[in-house]
């Protein structure tokens, strides 16, 4: 009576013509999954659980639509007529079967970074997926973003091509760490700043930056906006669970925790860690708090007292794993409040994982709060218990708003 | 199987469709013609359950004569004293107003099927009449019988004169011409308390003026800091649910 | 009629019985299904912290309950009468949507006493088959304490529940329960603090002799993971929680504690707004193949099932097995059949107390923070000559105090003008009360049964209920309402009033949503419907969990021991059912 209800890679893998063959490949295959996960190629390419990697998500840019692409082995549909050498190029310069120049999108910017041994053994496990019928038009930007060739230029001012190098000063673990934000993990896609091509701004990886309606914010060692106050294990535990006492995993975080980093080898979630941690702290220009007798403060902390004290507790000292401390949070303190001003104006569910599957959600307060209320909370718990930010006005409420609408 | 989208109480058609692009995390197909849910559902930006509130000017359901006969009640259940505003201004009969326009006003959550018997008081209110029905019928009746009496209105009675009537219906000593006064007098109670102490959105407790006076604190949700003060005014302020909404 | 493709099991109903068996089954990695009749209800949105305390709306205007239009009962006090429609629900408030009536509880969470599992048994034993009154058809549950403490104890770290362990493997420790059984583990989270009320009385009823002790409480004191990873936070006190959702997550519900990683099972569907019509059964009666439901837009499906689990509220429970034949309907003349037997309610009683000069802060609370003492409870004092049996939980529970329902003011004082008005203001803050929630016995004459003369929307017979208090209840009521008195007046207040529960069963004032019994269970068909693993007689692949199965009602809240049943069911089916399906279990 029991019925097998999960199709599973390992499920899959135990068939007997897989068990049949050398144990090598079987190894190969199943390294290649984890860089998968690692790359977190189901995001941009897995819209139908039931349908895996047959493409089709759609990615809101700045320039217009992109949707990710099959990349089952279908020969007329998906890449089922590619060689390694077609794939390697696609990943790490860019350029497509045939020639055609990738979308910055495919964040073949940081998979540059990749070694040859890992792109191989991606390749042999996408050898082993299911081929998929399906017909996925990437390129729905508008003119002149839809002209590829325009992407020659692109990539001549934003694209550094080249494998990691590791730093020899640095010990392994920092360099693997290293390997995997700037390489597969590909954090700098959402964390770092874009000029106005939408490629990266110099010098500034990792310090934050507006995506899809969130800010992903300053991944630096920084003390005030920052990961300063982050201990390893606060970073371990976030990518691990979705959760650590500063946050929870939300938008789309909360999908790279689920597809992604709560599947990633602990040893690899140190090296990140440690990467992330032995960063400089850049000089920041850390702002006075605004006083408590200021107007906003003092409606901010009556609104807070009534609305927001039940879950984030009185002095924001939060509740572990469940409802993040907002005391001495740098999460708070980020240059761009748009993912606080979102969270309070529209709500959000926090990721669920293996570990952590609470998924909480925090409400929507636009019914009860107008744009001005708004404001003064955010700005009150971006100025209180260890915090200092610029105050939030209810034209920047509107303005998280109308993007939502 | 047919599959169709609609929509459900509960599972609005825009959660429907958010939780399907969620793709891995959460689907949510038609099965069955219903709503079934398959993983954690997600979350659509805005998603809320507010009140029922109204914010149309002017009266809702009541004539003008019913409102200034109600308005005349409420404002004898709850007179204006040294404690309080009376219930007319606090917005009792507003308040009514807007539960008989809602879906109070028409029991549409209840169950109203015959056959309609009287019962014992055990088996509880057996009326086949709608809340909409019991107002406009008993106010009428009860005008009826004070123009036969008085050859004027309620609200034109003298207050003592409104405070006896009004205690022969409580006490069931006076009999109106096509509907019970008694009932008549125990929905306008139950209905004026609701107003007055009721949160503010929904037209009744202006100012929050009887929590006020009981020291209610109203929509507070968090006493960690107080539960441990023994015996002690706290002094706390009372808040109402769309306290900051109002004003902005 | 449509039928879709057979599912291991189906669950019918998503409260705390039926999503707890859902994800214990589902863990077994079977396909499971539920239906749930009301909507999926989520905290953030429709518990929204911002919204939530609304008294108008979810107490007067009870938005989390059954709608009455979809579904009622009727009620009479005596086979003699025509049962008439609760055409608002009063007397009791059935819960609708995911996390079902779970969701606006109180949170108290008693286990009922080693002796309570085989009443009948037990005051044979002390009291002489002559003393239990000839009104009265106590019966034992056909198991044991040993047999359910375990489960008990599941459940409460499910829920996180806290309190205070009187008596941890046979230690026994001062400021617990005395009265409670031996426990295999301590209370998951410790006893939440407490509020001006319940500690005066716990002086008080301290000074005269008594053993208070924290009431155990699902509303937990911090914040808590639970064995299915799922966190809560604590209560905080917000004094809008029996009969309101909870907005932060602090008060165990199926939605706070279960379904959140039942929703992650690959292998678990919920089917929400979609009401289960029928359980069907193949031609021999003795297998249930599925069950028949109909979604919103009125479309009916047959869901085939290997396994069919009733997980519904007591009402649900009992009504369904009448519409689908399963048992036989019980008649209070032959005194034969069995669904439907044994209905029981709740004693509930009260004493106010009237201040001068004294500040309870009535709006710092919750549904199940407080004070008790269990000297008066069921049988841990002496009944001798008492005639009478049972007794109640004597308690403080300060719930909140929002004031559309809770204006206490001294008898007689007007209902209305500037004379009421005083009263109200003067009362307020300076009143308190204790209660006395007392066990309800079964009679011969209390029972459920399907309305001849109303029905559902669907057509389909409402159920009915015939019950009035057993006379040995309403003098219980009396005894045990004097003790609180004493206790009341050593407290030195201006003035007390007594309110033991008397005269008929009313179903207009809320007094506590406690219905048990109906489809009970026992270690005899012929007197029982589910054995002690909540398994159908002579219908194995079905199971019926909830209060339902309660043969009589202590003086306890029930859901403590319906999650404890929940999981004493799905234990059965892990351990014993799925290795010989279709077979009554023997164990």
């Amino acid at each position: 009576m029991k019925t097998l209800t999960s199709l599973s890679l390992a499920a899959l893998l135990a068939t007997a013509s897989f068990v049949a063959q050398a144990q090598p490949e079987y190894d190969q295959i199943s390294r290649g999954s984890y860089i998968a996960t690692l790359g977190d190629c189901t995001a941009c390419h897995t819209t139908d659980a039931t349908q895996p990697f047959a493409g089709g998500v759609k990615l809101q840019t700045p320039f217009g639509t992109l949707v990710g692409a099959n990349i089952t082995p279908d020969p007329a549909t998906g890449i089922g007529n590619w060689n390694y050498d077609d794939f390697k190029r696609a990943m790490t310069a860019g350029i497509g079967h045939g020639g055609k120049r990738l979308y910055g999108a495919m964040p073949f910017t940081a998979y540059t970074k990749m070694s040859d041994a890992d792109l191989r053994d991606l390749w042999a496990w996408m050898q082993t997926l299911q081929p998929i019928h399906h017909e996925v038009e990437t390129n729905q930007l508008p003119f002149p973003f839809n002209i590829r060739s325009s992407l020659m230029v692109w990539n001549w001012i934003n694209f550094d091509k080249g494998e990691f190098q590791p730093h020899p000063d640095k010990s392994a673990q920092w360099n693997r760490g290293a390997y995997l934000v700037e390489g597969p993990g590909h954090c700098g896609t959402c964390h770092t700043p874009k000029n106005l091509l939408g490629g990266d701004k110099g010098g500034q990886f990792l310090t934050g930056e507006v995506v899809e309606g969130w800010y992903a914010p300053n991944l630096t060692n920084s003390d005030h906006s920052g990961l300063g106050k982050w201990t390893t294990e606060d970073i371990v535990s976030y990518l691990r669970t979705g959760v650590n006492r500063f946050d929870i995993a939300s938008g789309p975080m909360a999908d790279a925790v689920s597809h992604s980093t709560q599947h990633w080898r602990d040893d690899d979630l140190q090296a990140v860690a440690t990467y992330l941690k032995g960063g400089d702290k850049q000089s920041e220009k850390v702002p006075q708090p605004l006083p408590a007798s200021d107007e906003r403060m003092q409606l901010g902390a009556q609104i807070y007292a009534s609305k927001c004290s039940a879950c984030h507790s009185p002095g924001g000292r939060g509740e572990q794993n469940i409802f993040p401390q907002l005391k001495d949070n740098p999460l708070l303190n980020q240059s761009d409040a748009t993912s606080l001003i979102r969270v309070v104006a529209a709500g959000s569910r926090g990721v669920n994982t293996d570990i952590r599957p609470t998924a909480p959600a925090m409400p929507s307060f636009a019914g009860v709060l107008g744009n001005d209320q708004i404001a003064a909370v955010v700005t009150y718990i971006r100025n209180s218990w260890g915090n200092a930010a610029a105050p939030v006005d209810a034209t920047a409420v509107q303005k998280v708003k109308d993007n939502l609408q | 199987m047919k599959k169709r989208a609609k929509t459900l109480p509960g599972v609005t058609r825009r959660q429907v469709l958010t939780w399907t692009t969620l793709g891995v995390a959460a689907t949510v197909t038609q099965a069955a013609d219903a709503v079934s849910l398959k993983g954690t559902p997600g979350w659509t930006p805005f998603s809320d359950n507010p009140p029922e509130s109204f914010d149309q000017q002017g009266w809702l359901f009541f004539t003008p004569e019913e409102a200034q006969t109600l308005e005349a009640i409420v404002d004898r259940l709850i007179p204006a004293d040294e404690l309080s505003i009376g219930g007319k201004e606090a917005g009792c009969a507003v308040f009514i107003d807007r539960q008989l326009h809602g879906f109070y006003g028409t029991f549409e959550r209840l169950y109203m099927q015959g056959p309609f018997h009287q019962g014992t008081p055990q088996q509880g209110d057996q009326s086949p009449l709608i809340p909409q029905q019991r107002y406009r019928q008993g106010i009428a009746a009860l005008n009826r019988y004070v123009q036969q009496s008085a050859q004027k209105n309620f609200a034109d009675l003298q207050p003592e004169q409104q405070d006896h009537l009004l205690q022969a219906m409580e006490a069931g000593k006076v009999h109106f011409d096509g509907y019970d006064a008694q009932s008549l007098f125990n929905d306008v109670l139950t209905n004026t308390m609701e107003g007055f102490f009721a949160d503010p959105i929904y037209g009744g407790n202006k100012d929050m003026v009887s929590w006020k006076m009981l020291g209610f604190p109203g929509a507070r949700y968090d006493y960690r800091d107080y539960i441990d003060r023994h015996n002690e005014n706290l002094g706390l302020e009372p808040i109402s649910m769309m306290q900051w909404k109002a004003r902005g | 009629m449509k039928k879709l493709p057979k599912t291991d099991v189906v669950v019918i109903g998503l409260g705390w019985a039926g999503s707890i068996i859902a994800k214990e089954l589902a863990d077994e990695g079977l396909e499971v299904i539920g239906i749930e009749r009301g909507p999926w209800r989520d905290t953030a949105r429709d518990f929204n912290v911002a919204t939530v305390t609304d008294e108008l709306r979810y107490v007067m205007r009870e938005e989390l309950m059954l709608r009455t239009r979809q579904n009622t009962c009727t009620m009479r006090n005596n086979p003699s009468q025509t049962a008439l429609p609760m055409r608002t629900w009063g007397s009791f408030h059935p819960g609708n949507g995911t996390g079902g009536a779970g969701n606006h509880w109180a949170g108290i969470t008693f286990r009922f006493q080693p002796e309570e599992f085989r009443l009948k048994s037990h005051l044979t034993e002390r009291y002489g088959a002559n003393a239990i009154p000839d009104e009265l058809v106590l019966q034992d549950w056909g198991t044991t304490w040993e047999e359910m403490e375990p489960h008990y104890m599941q459940f409460e770290r499910v829920a996180g529940t806290s309190g205070y362990a009187a008596n941890l493997n046979g230690e026994k420790r001062a400021g617990g329960n005395p009265f409670e059984g031996m426990r295999s583990g301590d209370y998951p989270t410790p006893p939440l603090r407490q509020p001006y009320g319940p500690t005066l009385f716990a002086e008080a009823a301290k000074n005269m002799g008594y053993q208070p002790f924290p009431v155990p409480s699902s509303l937990v004191s911090e914040a808590y993971t639970n064995p299915y990873g799922v966190t809560m936070g604590p209560c905080t006190f917000c004094g809008f929680c029996t009969n309101y959702g909870c907005a932060n997550y602090s008060k165990a519900s199926a939605i706070t504690t279960v379904l959140p990683a039942l929703m992650r099972k690959e292998n678990f569907t919920a089917y929400t707004n979609c009401e289960v019509l029928e359980v069907l059964t193949d031609s021999s009666g003795k297998k249930a193949t599925g069950v028949t439901y109909i979604d919103s837009s009125g479309d009916k499906w047959e869901q085939p099932a290997d396994l069919v689990i009733v997980a519904a509220f007591t009402f649900e429970n009992v009504r369904l097995m009448l519409l689908s034949k399963i048992g036989e309907a019980y008649d209070p003349v032959t005194n034969r059949g069995t669904t439907g037997r044994n209905y029981a309610y709740q004693t509930a009683n009260g004493v106010t107390l009237f201040f001068d000069n004294k500040n309870f802060n009535p709006f710092i609370g919750a549904g199940a923070v407080g004070m008790g003492i269990d000297e008066f409870n069921n049988d841990n004092f002496d009944h001798s000559g008492l005639g009478f049996l049972g007794g109640g939980s004597i308690r403080v529970t300060p719930i909140g105090s929002a004031p559309i329902g809770y204006r206490p003011v001294p008898p007689n004082t007007p209902k209305w003008g500037s004379q009421w008005k005083r009263a109200v203001k003067d009362n307020y803050l300076s009143t308190m009360s204790i209660g006395c929630e007392a066990s309800s016995y079964t009679t011969r004459t209390n029972y459920l049964s399907l309305d001849p003369n109303y029905s559902d929307p669907h057509g389909r017979p409402l159920l009915r209920i015939t019950f009035d208090f057993a006379e040995n209840d309403l003098k219980m009521a009396q005894y045990c309402t004097g003790k609180v008195a004493e206790i009341a007046q050593s407290m030195n207040p201006r003035q007390i009033v007594a309110k033991p529960m008397s005269g008929h069963w009313n179903s207009v004032p809320y007094q506590s949503s406690h219905v048990v019994g109906g489809f009970i269970m026992g270690a005899d068909p012929s007197t029982s419907s589910v054995n002690k693993h909540l398994q159908v007689w002579d219908v194995p692949n079905l199971f019926v969990v909830g209060a339902s199965a309660f043969p009589q009602n202590p003086g306890y809240n029930p859901t403590g021991t319906v999650g404890a049943l929940a999981f004493k069911a799905a234990h059965a089916i892990r351990h014993y059912y799925l290795k010989r399906p279709g077979e009554m279990i023997t164990a």
